[in-house]
């Protein structure tokens, strides 16, 4: 894994409760780099997630809207968030029902300032 | 949708309600076509399928050279298109997909779904069945045969 995307994904696996950080190909749908804890099928949710913003965003568009920031999904069991970034990525964050959801989106705002293109 | 063996139509119909792919191609290792999806024309499915096959010996044969083990899945992208290719291991021996997809879906998900499903492929097929030895003598009436399944004519 690139030096930049490490940096980046252990500022956001260090808030409390995360269990995954992955920087997805927005266009493919594939894993570039990631950190995640055991149990967590990268491929699946970076495929899954990137289908997802993909959609949101033609929606949006359809609806004269820009394209979302920041998507969260709140489930029972836990949190995904993810974050459209330059160069055609996706930072893909999945956290515990009780993280801190506001640090968290403001983490993956900045680091997806961050990102090495 | 036309399948040689009824069993495969129920995983394919799934993995292309997933997957939004645009043509698939089930075959064997030596090209024999076991399911098509979305070709209209029988030469096509024959050139799509000798060269899938052809691919997958190639890069496999390519892996033993090099002492890389296995390649795995074949991608090839460009703007518009992808193609998917994907050897998997069947009772009866070894099958390959060949998916084709646009933007509707992504590499991604069309990896994603095809994993799963190989894995209910698997789980489908007739167990006690073996694959016949194809001779050479054979191979044009077996595919003769299979387009005929597949096309209706």
């Amino acid at each position: 894994m690139s030096r930049g995307f490490e940096t980046i994904l252990d500022g956001i696996t260090r808030v409390q409760g995360v269990r995954s950080a992955v920087v997805v190909s927005a266009e493919d749908g594939l894993v570039v780099a990631e950190s995640s804890m055991e149990g967590i099928d990268s491929a699946a949710l970076a495929a899954l997630t990137a289908s997802l913003v993909s959609r949101l965003g033609r929606a949006m568009a359809a609806a004269g809207q820009l394209p979302p920031a920041v998507i969260h999904l709140e489930g029972d069991r836990g949190h995904v968030l993810a974050r459209p970034a330059p160069a055609d990525l996706l930072l893909v964050a999945v956290a515990e029902a009780t993280a801190n959801v506001s640090l968290l989106r403001l983490t993956l705002l900045d680091a997806a300032e961050r990102m090495p293109s | 949708m036309r399948t040689i063996e009824p069993w495969v139509e129920p995983p394919l119909r799934e993995f292309l309600r997933e997957s939004s792919a645009r043509l698939v191609l089930v075959m064997t290792s030596s090209g024999q076509v076991v399911a098509q999806y979305g070709f209209t024309r029988s030469l096509d499915v024959m050139a799509a399928a000798s060269l899938g096959a052809a691919i997958v010996a190639s890069t496999e044969e390519l892996a033993r050279v090099m002492h890389a083990g296995s390649f795995g899945n074949i991608a090839h992208q460009n703007a518009g298109r992808g193609v998917f290719l994907a050897p998997f291991p069947m009772h009866s021996g070894k099958w390959i997909g060949l998916v084709v997809f646009d933007h509707e879906t992504s590499h991604g998900l069309v990896q994603l779904f095809f994993g799963q499903f190989a894995e209910e492929l698997r789980a489908a097929a007739p167990v006690q069945r073996k694959e016949a030895v194809l001779l050479a003598e054979q191979f044009e009436d077996e595919l003769n045969r299979s387009l005929r399944s597949l096309f209706g004519r």
